[in-house]
């Protein structure tokens, strides 16, 4: 999924297939080298996938310790906000894994190891995407997925064929919208290289965000996640659909079929950041 | 050069090496702000389905908010302080030359993070606690002597987390690789020091258990005095057992470990 997303931002917003074929395969051949090292050390690689399971569960029970005080948190039930919950953290969790390390490309500027991915014949996205792939953070993936189980599996929702394909739309389109995050925000680092903590802010801060239903926050931090940073068709907009709730801030009805158009937009503007970036990179050549 | 001036000199070294980094500190500041506008809100939730929940009103609830996000890296309650290096030297062998230095091991490493802290207080406390004030009505003392008392706290709380990572460092003498150590250790005190949720929020027996826990002293106890929700010398009383206890059991475990130390010449 992210191998797509790498690939429209190498490519810019004129795709050239051969360099998409090709940042693909660099980003296939990084990963599985790093896999490989991972399952050198199996005991280690299962230990830190439950610790990484563990931690990033914390969140679902500081929502559960809310929910053994109350019934309702902004007019949504436990099944229901477990329901936002497990969409915001298995999209999220997907583009964690597929390129979470793109945060370390502050890193790379500050010491200069950027300069050796840029000579070697693979796109630097691809390479930077694939930069310690961490197979561990496929416990978040499964802590999300099982809360997203436990929501359908208890919710009285009535489906329809519709309602169902919603919801693997929404973990794909959420999951690209996320990566575009992490590209923007790894763009922005060629110009504050110190700053990989204000793309948490947005990529862990915007996971925290959505895991929360849409009326529990103020209507202009509502309008900002759904028209400047669009990260309210990650999950709230498809959600509120499926759930047969009202849509936040009085939107139509058709926004909840939006996301994957959302997502092309958002991985097209983030490759346009990347490619900037990029191009305004100066090595220290030291 | 006298002890205490040694001891200070540290702590400064501490404070100028955290404040070195102005860019890493003002994206600190700003993920600080974000998140503590997140959480609001949530709370704001929370407490408008149960008002008093806890004891503390809304503008209570949401300042404690801001408390957290302003002492979350001040009691390093996600870890980053001192212990990722004192494993590190642990690891290759550099803590013979520390241990042959003409001072104190732990004293040593509480003067820098003390010196950190102080750093982080100010750039990390202060302005996220500022942009809370801004957003939100919080419930903020007007008489300097319950912000006085709050800092003795805060002072306290920091102490008490440096003694648990000091433990926790020390593990890598027998472990040689501390990562999961750590991490265990940080997942427990997000979940035990009121980081995820006010501990007098925490149901029944569970709620009793985590509020007698070593990491209530980190940000439970310091955001109580603040919000005037408890009294200051009783939280005093707690805080100092707890620094004292693990001060102790972190010198006993230094002493055991040290003896296993065979430094490998050349």
């Amino acid at each position: 999924m992210a191998e797509a997303t790498a690939d429209e931002a190498v490519a810019g917003p004129e795709p050239s297939y051969g360099r998409v074929r090709e940042g693909l395969r660099a980003y296939r051949l990084i990963i599985a080298m790093w896999i490989r090292s991972t399952m050198a050390y199996r005991a280690s690689f299962v230990m830190s996938t439950l610790a990484n399971l563990v931690a990033t569960a914390l969140d679902f029970v500081a929502i559960l310790l809310m929910f053994s005080q109350v019934d309702v948190l902004g007019g949504y039930r436990l099944p229901e906000v477990a329901f936002l919950y497990g969409l915001s953290a298995t999209a999220f969790g997907l583009a964690d894994l597929t390129i979470g390390s793109m945060d370390r490309l502050g890193r790379r500027v500050r010491d200069g190891t950027l300069d050796t991915l840029l000579v070697r014949p693979a796109p630097v996205l691809a390479q930077v995407a694939a930069d310690r792939f961490a197979l561990r953070r496929l416990g978040r993936v499964t802590q999300g997925a099982c809360v997203l189980g436990y929501a359908l599996a208890v919710l009285p929702i009535a489906w329809t064929p519709l309602k169902a394909a919603m919801i693997p739309l929404m973990l794909l389109s959420g999951g690209l919208i996320f990566c575009a995050v992490f590209v923007a925000g790894a763009a922005f680092q060629f110009v504050a290289q110190d700053a990989s903590e204000v793309q948490n802010s947005f990529t862990y801060g915007g996971q925290t965000l959505l895991q929360y239903p849409p009326s529990v926050f103020a209507k202009d931090l509502v309008r900002g996640v759904t028209f400047v940073l669009p990260l309210a068709f990650v999950n709230w907009l498809p959600a509120v659909y499926v759930l047969g709730r009202p849509y936040p801030l009085g939107l139509p009805a058709w926004v909840a079929f939006t996301p994957p158009l959302v997502a092309a937009g958002c991985c097209a503007l983030a490759g346009l950041a990347w490619r900037t970036g990029l191009r305004s990179y100066r090595s220290t050549g030291s | 050069m006298g002890t205490g001036r040694l001891y200070a000199a540290v702590a400064a070294g501490g404070f100028r090496r955290y404040a070195t980094y102005r860019t890493a500190t003002a994206a600190g500041v700003f993920t600080n702000t974000v998140f503590g506008v997140i959480l609001a809100y949530t709370y704001l939730a929370l407490w408008h389905e149960r008002p008093h929940l806890g004891g503390y009103d809304q503008a209570q609830a949401l300042t404690y908010v801001w408390i957290g996000q302003a002492l979350l890296v001040v009691v390093s309650v996600m870890g980053g302080g001192f212990e990722d290096e004192l494993m590190e030297r642990i690891r290759t062998g550099d803590i013979a030359i520390d241990l042959y230095r003409p001072a104190d091991l732990q004293l040593w490493w509480l003067a820098g993070d003390l010196g950190r802290a102080l750093f982080q207080l100010l750039a990390r406390g202060v302005i996220p606690m500022a942009a809370g004030a801004l957003l939100f009505p919080l419930a903020l003392p007007t008489r300097p002597g319950t912000w006085l008392a709050f800092l003795v706290a805060v002072v306290l709380g920091t102490v008490v987390s440096f003694a648990i990572r000091f433990l926790i460092a020390l593990t890598a003498f027998w472990l040689m690789d501390g990562a999961g150590v750590a991490q265990v250790s940080w997942i427990t005190a997000t979940f035990c020091s009121g980081m995820l949720l006010p501990l007098n929020v925490f149901p029944g027996v569970l709620g009793e258990i985590v509020r007698a826990l070593p990491w209530a002293s980190l940000i439970q106890a310091p955001a109580d005095i603040l919000l005037g929700a408890a009294d200051p010398l009783t939280v005093y009383a707690r805080q100092l057992l707890w620094a004292a206890a693990l001060l102790t059991a972190g010198r006993l475990l230094q002493s055991a470990a040290t003896r296993r130390v065979v430094v490998v010449g050349g």
